[in-house]
C-alpha cells in the first residue's frame, strides 16, 4: 500500500483522485517534461537513438503490459502486431497519406488484427491462448513476406519517405525524438488511467479470478477483447513509429524473438503497474546497448569466440536478467521503486 | 493440384512427422510431470546437435560415439535445467513458467553461439543416404531410418512407462502431485528425471534433424512445428504425441506440396498450414484429442 505524505489531506473528491497530489509532485513532474523535451538541444545523435528505441519499445511494452499485467492474458504475438502497424504505415504513405493520419489508423487497424487474434479467449486463456498469439506472431509476418508482394514489398520489405510537417523532414535522431515522446508520453498518460477506470478494475478483476468477475456481472469475453484490441492498438502506434523511424521495414524486424523480448521488458519492469513498461524497457534496452558497447572488449579476452560475440551476448544477457527476475523479484523494478519510496517517506523508522 | 503426387507427400510429411512426434514427446513429458510447457525444446535441440558436431570434428570421434556422449551430456543438461531455472518456480503461476523456459532458450541460444559460433555445420551421416523406392514413390533413406528410430524411441519410452519402478514413479507424479509425495516418491527428483529425459529425446531429434538439414541455429524453430503437435494430439498424452505429430508432418507437407499453381506455390502455404490447423483446435477443441478436460470450480 503506497504511504501518502503526512500533511496531505484529501479536501475534496478531486484531490483524492489525483494522480498528482501535492504542488512538489506537479514541479517534479514539470521539469522532468521540460528536461525530456530539451534533451535533444544538448545530447548527441548517439544518447537519442537509443532513447528513440526506448520510447518505441515503451509504448509497445504499455500495451503488453494491459494485456499480461492488468488482464493476466499472456501474448506471445505483440511484434507481429506492431508489424500491422508498421506496414499500415508504410502502404498508407505510399499511398501519399500524411504520417500524421497514418499514426492513429496504424493504431486501430492494429487493434483489430489484436481483436482477430484474441478471439479464442473467449475459451481459452492461460497457456492456450500464448498458443494462439504464437501463431499470429508466425502468421502474420508469413503474410508480409508472401502475400501481394506488389503491396508489401515481400521478403525485402518496404521504404518510408521520411515524414514532414511544413518546412520539417522527420529524418534525424533529433526531429524523430519529438514525435516518439509525445506518443509515450500521451500512451503512459492513457495508461496510467486505463487502470483507473472502470474498464480497468474489471480487467484486473478477470485476472484475479475470472469465474468470480464473471460472476460479478464482467462480461468476461468482452473485456478481454477490450484489452486484446488496447494491446495491439499500442503495438500499432509502436510499429508505426518504428516504420518511419527506422524507414526500412521488413518481416524479419517482428519476429518471435521481439515478442519474448517485450514479454521480458513487462516482466522485468513490474506487471500491472504503469511504471513498469517504463523502467522495465529502459532497463532491457540500456542493458542491450551495454552488450553491444562490451563485445569488442570481450572478444579480445576471448578470440576464439569473437566472431559470436556480439549475436550470443544480446540473448545470453537478457536470458540470464529475465530468470533472475523471475526467481527473485517477479513483481519486478516498479514493486522495488515502490519499496523506496516507502522506506524513504518513513525514513528514520523502519515501519 | 498434384493429385498423382500425392502418395509422395504423404509418404514424406508421415516420415518428417515422425520427428516432430519425437520433438512432441519430449514436451509431453515435462509437462506430465511438472505442468511446464517447455518452449526451449528447440534449444535444447539445437545444443545436442552441436555437441555431437564438436565432439565428431574436435575429437576426431566416430558419429555414434559423438551421439551417444551428447547423449550424456543431454541428461546433465536437463537435470542442470531443472535444478537450477524450475525447482524455485514450483507453485508460481504459469507465467512465470513461460516466461522462464522462454528465458532459457534465450540464455542456450547465446551459449550455442559462444560455444560453437553462428556457423552451418555438417555432421557425418548417421546413415548412407541413398533414395529408396517403393513403385512410385521415393524417399530418403536417412529419413526413413530417422522415422524409425523416432518410432523405436517411442516404444522403448512406452515401455518404460509401464513397466519400470522410475516409470511408474513418474506416471504418479504425473497424476497428482501431493497424492505421489503421500507414498513416499520425491516429486522434485521426477521432475528432474522428466527433464532429463526430455533433454535425452530432443538431443536425438537433434541429432536426427541434422543429418537431414544440417547443424544450425535454425534448428530449434523446428520444435515450433511440434507446438500444434501437441496442442492437437492433448498436452498429456503420449500416444496424442504420435497423432499430433504425424498429422502435422503429413499437413504440412500436402499443404505446401499438393497446389499446382505456382501464385500458390509462391505463397509457401506449407509453413503456416500447422498455425493455422493449431488456431482451429484452439477454437473447436483446446483440450486436443487426447487431452484432459479440465473442470474449473470457483
Amino acid at each position: 500500500m503506497a504511504i501518502r505524505l503526512a500533511g496531505d489531506f484529501d479536501t475534496s473528491y478531486a484531490h483524492d483522485m489525483a494522480i498528482l497530489r501535492n504542488r512538489g509532485q506537479w514541479v517534479m513532474l514539470s521539469v522532468f517534461l521540460i528536461g525530456l523535451f530539451a534533451l535533444p538541444f544538448v545530447a548527441d545523435g548517439k544518447t537519442l537513438g537509443l532513447l528513440n528505441i526506448i520510447g518505441i519499445s515503451i509504448i509497445a511494452a504499455h500495451g503488453l503490459n494491459i494485456l499480461l499485467g492488468y488482464t493476466g492474458q499472456i501474448s506471445l504475438g505483440q511484434a507481429a502486431f506492431m508489424a500491422v502497424g508498421a506496414y499500415t504505415t508504410a502502404v498508407l504513405m505510399k499511398y501519399g497519406v500524411a504520417f500524421w493520419f497514418a499514426l492513429p489508423i496504424s493504431g486501430v487497424v492494429g487493434g483489430l488484427i489484436g481483436l482477430l487474434f484474441g478471439l479464442p479467449s473467449l475459451r481459452i486463456k492461460g497457456f492456450y491462448l500464448a498458443m494462439a498469439t504464437l501463431s499470429a506472431q508466425i502468421i502474420i509476418p508469413w503474410f508480409f513476406r508472401n502475400v501481394r508482394a506488389d503491396i508489401f514489398g515481400g521478403t525485402p520489405g518496404l521504404t518510408i519517405v521520411p515524414p514532414r510537417l511544413g518546412e520539417i523532414v522527420f529524418n534525424t535522431q533529433e526531429t524523430m525524438y519529438f514525435p516518439i515522446m509525445l506518443t509515450v508520453v500521451v500512451c503512459t498518460l492513457v495508461a496510467k488511467n486505463i487502470a483507473r477506470t472502470r474498464l480497468g478494475r474489471a480487467l484486473i478483476a478477470i485476472r484475479d479470478n475470472d469465474l468470480a468477475a464473471e460472476v460479478l456481472g464482467i462480461e468476461q469475453f468482452s473485456y478481454k477483447l477490450r484489452a486484446f484490441f488496447i494491446s495491439a492498438f499500442y503495438a500499432g502506434l509502436a510499429g508505426s513509429l518504428w516504420a518511419v523511424y527506422a524507414r526500412s521495414i521488413n518481416p524479419e524486424q517482428f519476429s518471435l524473438l521481439n515478442s519474448v523480448w517485450f514479454l521480458g521488458m513487462v516482466i522485468v519492469g513490474g506487471m500491472g503497474s504503469a511504471l513498469g513498461p517504463l523502467l522495465g524497457a529502459s532497463f532491457i534496452r540500456i542493458l542491450e546497448e551495454s552488450t553491444v558497447q562490451l563485445a569488442p572488449a570481450l572478444s579480445k579476452l576471448f578470440p576464439q569466440a569473437a566472431a559470436g560475440m556480439l549475436a550470443a551476448l544480446g540473448p545470453l544477457v537478457f536470458g540470464i536478467v529475465l530468470a533472475l527476475f523471475l526467481i527473485f523479484e517477479p513483481r519486478g523494478l516498479a514493486h522495488r521503486w515502490e519499496l523506496l519510496k516507502a522506506a524513504w517517506r518513513l525514513r528514520p523508522f523502519a515501519h | 493440384m498434384n493429385w498423382d503426387l500425392f502418395p509422395q507427400f504423404l509418404a514424406t510429411g508421415l516420415l518428417t512427422g515422425g520427428i516432430y512426434s519425437l520433438i512432441a514427446l519430449g514436451l509431453v513429458l515435462i509437462y506430465k510431470a511438472s505442468r511446464v510447457f517447455n518452449f526451449a525444446q528447440g534449444h535444447l535441440l539445437m545444443l545436442g546437435a552441436f555437441i555431437t558436431w564438436w565432439f565428431t570434428e574436435n575429437l576426431g570421434w566416430d558419429v555414434w560415439l559423438a551421439f551417444a556422449a551428447a547423449i550424456g551430456l543431454a541428461i546433465l543438461a536437463g537435470w542442470l535445467v531443472e535444478r537450477v531455472a524450475l525447482r524455485p518456480l514450483i507453485g508460481q503461476p504459469i507465467l512465470a513458467t513461460v516466461m522462464m523456459t522462454l528465458a532459457l532458450s534465450q540464455v542456450l541460444q547465446g551459449v550455442t553461439i559462444l560455444a560453437f559460433g553462428a556457423y552451418q555445420r555438417s555432421l557425418p551421416y548417421l546413415f548412407p543416404i541413398q533414395p529408396i523406392v517403393l513403385g512410385d514413390i521415393r524417399l530418403k533413406l536417412n529419413l526413413a531410418l530417422a522415422f524409425v528410430l523416432a518410432m523405436l524411441g517411442f516404444i522403448i519410452f512406452v515401455l518404460f512407462f509401464r513397466f519400470t519402478r522410475a516409470g511408474l514413479a513418474m506416471r504418479a507424479a504425473a497424476e497428482d502431485h501431493q497424492l505421489a509425495q503421500s507414498v513416499g516418491l520425491s516429486v522434485p527428483r521426477i521432475f528432474g528425471m522428466a527433464w532429463a529425459i526430455a533433454s535425452v529425446v530432443a538431443t536425438v531429434c537433434g541429432v536426427l534433424l541434422a543429418n537431414i538439414s544440417g547443424v544450425e541455429l535454425t534448428l530449434s524453430l523446428i520444435a515450433l512445428k511440434a507446438f500444434p503437435a501437441v496442442l492437437f494430439g492433448g498436452l498429456e498424452s503420449i500416444p496424442g504425441a504420435i497423432v499430433g505429430g504425424l498429422t502435422v508432418g503429413i499437413l504440412e507437407s500436402l499443404v505446401g506440396g499438393l497446389p499446382q499453381d505456382p501464385a500458390l506455390r509462391a505463397l509457401h502455404l506449407g509453413d503456416i498450414a500447422p498455425y493455422v490447423f493449431m488456431l482451429i483446435v484452439l477454437w473447436f477443441r483446446p483440450d486436443g484429442l487426447f487431452g484432459l478436460k479440465r473442470i474449473e470450480r470457483i
